[in-house]
């Protein structure tokens, strides 16, 4: 390799030269795309070792618990470039959905330091926290020593900062003052509509702009159709039923899980604005939701969506990303819509969820994994994701920026980057943070259940959760 | 010379170390005990705890307090009744099932030997992988079951998704999976009941179901009784097919005791609360085998009293 060569890429790695200039100054001196990737990671590198001592833990084994996702995909593509700038072994174990936080809380629970580092998301932290299993992370990001001054914290998107953040006070504001900083967000995903434009031409029908249209929509789609059904929502008796769609819905009509007074937390789920959206919601399901929406977890939304067996999801926008690409059926035939609920909500409403990674209290080499968290999170790798792997949605405001992300994403996922764009700025977790965040949205899918099953009426069915709810919340001291 | 006779001196024979043997050789048997002990007063310790991992400061002794909150529970009730139901259900079709396999089985031919061999698959299926198995089959939209179902005139047959057939659909795979271990204890037991009774029977032309209900089923009640124990014990503690098909729903329709514990402890971090729900299952699951296994005794002595 030349020097002209090694000083191009790292000259855009320092943005001090376009993407554009870039790829005419490659193809001048004759690099190929498979070199010029590896002369990127390369230059991205020793871009990131310039001002800090990367190999401070040389010869340090460190482990991470993974979940099977495409950010964790991508990090492990990417992975050799942080053992090398760092000496760092790094090792890991990936599990499915399913069982993965099951597996996190039996690490934590019985203090094992088996885990250096592990993907979360927030609500987790929201138990981990306080029992003291994860480190509070302003210890590192705010002691220059440790942290690598081209960090940047401060592009990690604010609303994500925020959600990632919390005092521990039951119903305190997430990202307030006195706030730790539970874990690092990583990738995040809005809860939008994603449809298969062929399936809509079919129906004559066109992206619809809030709840009602949608019933109406996923109903004319079922009867239509022939076959597939009109609407994919998650369905099973977890708190992953209440967080996507439903959450992002019922936060837009400006409802609330509870109210806090003085301290005291009481459950909102029974008021007559809760009762009409779920009234609303039950009925979308029971006409033109799947036949065993009961037992629909993330996977059969999105599987369903990409074998043309339902007609459009009202879930993560980042599912709908994934269910246009790989070898599914449907590939390419997918477009996506930014959603409000309410007809009179200016804008949409999603509710976050946000991978992110967070450090054991009980690891030997707490160093060692920040090191390794930074590098997991930092621009450079972010970027490199979002360019070269499936890392959407990237939690750094500069990779949102970079042209060459865009082109991709707006040439392969119509309406992808506009709905991102139309609903990012009311993004953020609708939940209060409270400590039996679990049990309180187990009960509340449990609820959706009995009500879409007909064995108790809506109001009768909130009352009665509102009510146990708040038993519960006695029984804990904090009602 | 004569000679003078020597007193012999007494030996005496400390016998300490023998007094101390059957104790020495019981000791291993004693650490086993203690290894199955520790696990049960760990669990009965906390089950008298407030304790909730994400809420350090509430800890503290309530005694009986996680007991009495769960008979105050209709939640509670519910797990009782689904879990005894399920148990029932499923011990006694699998051991109808079993038990007609077997008497189909009991000739010794080379046929018989082959289908009883490959009876025993489902038995080797993982429960949680068989649960994926038939959660496939039974999906809406492509699944073998309910197309074979479609075919029978049933559209909307929902399966594990809805109330009404849950318990059926986890009870046909719970079925599915343990039919063949019934089957396997009582072909043995009818295998090596004694012939005489049933030669005698052959000869006075005594009708097939007479003999069934007055000399097999008497003399094979032991095994039937020692089958449905070991089931009843598993039944009860059931979780892999139930969490991996339903999770307990719809709606809280399967949230037996073991998922119900698991949750607690799991996913909502109420150390205390689970303890105390698996310690009311372990006296649940004593009292029905006390009372399966002072009936196995009492069969036992009078068959050896006959003898």
């Amino acid at each position: 390799m030349t020097d002209r060569i090694k000083d191009l890429f790292d000259a855009y790695a320092a943005g001090r030269v376009s993407r554009r200039d870039l790829m005419r100054g490659a193809a001048r001196l004759g690099v190929t795309a498979a070199t010029a990737n590896l002369l990127l990671g390369s230059s991205f590198v020793e871009a990131m070792a310039a001002d800090y001592d990367w190999q401070a833990q040389k010869g340090t084994a460190i482990k991470l618990l993974l979940n099977k996702h495409p950010y964790a995909d991508a990090m492990i593509a990417d992975l050799d470039n942080f053992k090398k700038m760092t000496g760092i072994e790094v090792s890991y174990d990936v599990f499915p959905e399913d069982v993965y936080f099951d597996k996190v809380t039996a690490a934590l629970s019985s203090k094992s330091d088996q885990y250096d580092a592990f993907m979360t998301g927030a609500y987790m932290t929201w138990t981990y926290g306080p029992a003291g299993w994860v480190v509070d992370l302003n210890e590192y990001i705010k002691d220059p020593k440790k942290t690598n001054p081209n960090f940047a914290w401060d592009d990690v998107m604010p609303g994500l900062r925020a959600s990632t953040a919390w005092n521990g006070v039951p119903g305190g504001e997430l990202g307030s003052a006195d706030a730790k900083q539970w874990c690092i967000p990583w990738g995040y995903e809005q809860n939008n509509l994603t449809y298969n434009r062929k399936m809509f031409e079919k129906a004559k029908v066109s992206a619809p702009k809030n709840l009602g249209e949608l019933k109406e929509t996923a109903a004319k789609l079922t009867k239509d159709l022939g076959g597939p059904y009109g609407i994919g929502v998650r369905g099973s008796r977890s708190w992953a039923t209440i967080h996507p769609g439903f959450l992002s819905g019922y936060a837009n009509f400006g409802e609330k899980d509870f109210t806090v007074n003085g301290g005291k937390l009481k459950a909102a789920m029974n008021t007559t604005g809760s009762k009409a959206f779920h009234q609303q919601w039950v009925d979308m399901i029971r006409e033109s939701g799947p036949k065993n929406w009961s037992t629909y977890t993330w996977y059969q939304v999105g599987t369903d969506l990409g074998a043309g067996a339902s007609a459009m999801i009202y879930d993560a926008d980042i599912l709908g990303y994934f269910e246009n690409g790989g070898d599914n059926k449907e590939k390419g035939n997918l477009g996506y819509a930014a959603f409000a609920a309410n007809p009179a909500a200016k804008a949409p409403t999603p509710n976050v969820w946000i991978w992110s990674l967070a450090m054991s209290s009980f690891s030997k080499k707490k160093d060692a994994a920040w090191k390794f968290m930074q590098w997991a999170t930092s621009v450079e790798h972010d970027m490199f994701g979002a360019r070269k792997m499936d890392f959407v949605n990237p939690v750094r405001a500069s990779v949102w920026k970079d042209g060459e992300f865009r082109d991709r994403i707006a040439k392969s996922y119509p309406g992808y980057l506009d709905q991102y764009e139309a609903s990012a700025p009311g993004a953020k977790i609708y939940f209060t943070a409270q400590p039996l965040f679990f049990d309180v949205t187990t009960q509340w899918a449990e609820t959706l259940q009995k009500m879409v099953a007909k064995e108790v009426q809506v109001s009768e069915g909130l009352d009665q959760l509102a009510a146990s709810i708040d038993k519960h919340l006695r029984e804990a001291g904090l009602g | 010379m004569t000679s003078q006779p020597i007193d012999e001196p007494v030996r005496v024979v400390d016998r300490r170390p023998v007094e101390w043997l059957p104790y020495l050789l019981s000791l291993p048997a004693l650490l086993v005990c203690i290894g199955i002990l520790i696990p049960f007063v760990t669990a009965l310790y906390y089950s008298a705890l407030r304790f909730r991992l994400n809420l350090p400061a509430l800890k503290g002794f309530i005694w009986f307090g996680n007991y009495t909150n769960l008979l105050y529970d209709s939640e509670f009730w519910n797990t009782v009744s689904i879990s005894l139901r399920y148990t029932a259900i499923t011990v006694g079709v699998e051991l109808v099932f079993g038990l007609i396999i077997a008497l189909l089985l009991q000739r010794q031919t080379r046929i018989n030997n082959l289908i009883s061999v490959l009876l025993l698959l489902p038995l080797m299926t993982a429960p949680a992988i068989a649960s994926l198995m038939w959660k496939l089959m039974t999906n809406p939209n492509f699944g073998v079951l309910s197309y074979l179902v479609s075919l029978a005139g049933i559209s909307d047959f929902r399966w594990a998704s809805s109330p009404s057939t849950a318990l059926f659909t986890v009870v046909l795979v719970d079925v599915w999976v343990y039919t063949p271990f019934m089957m396997v204890l009582l072909l043995a037991g009818l295998r090596s009941l004694p012939q005489q009774p049933f030669e005698a029977a052959a000869l006075d032309g005594v009708p097939r179901l007479f003999v069934f209900f007055r000399i097999t089923l008497p003399m094979l009640s032991p095994y039937i009784i020692t089958a449905s124990l070991f089931r009843l014990l598993d039944a009860i503690q059931q979780f892999d097919i139930i969490y991996a098909m339903t999770q307990g729903g719809p709606g809280n329709t399967l949230l037996v005791f073991q998922v119900r514990a698991y949750l607690e402890f799991y996913q909502y971090t109420n150390v205390g609360k689970s303890a105390a729900l698996l310690v009311v299952l372990w006296l649940i699951t004593y009292i029905l085998s006390h009372f399966f296994i002072k009936n196995w005794l009492r069969l036992r002595e009078r068959s050896h009293a006959s003898a």
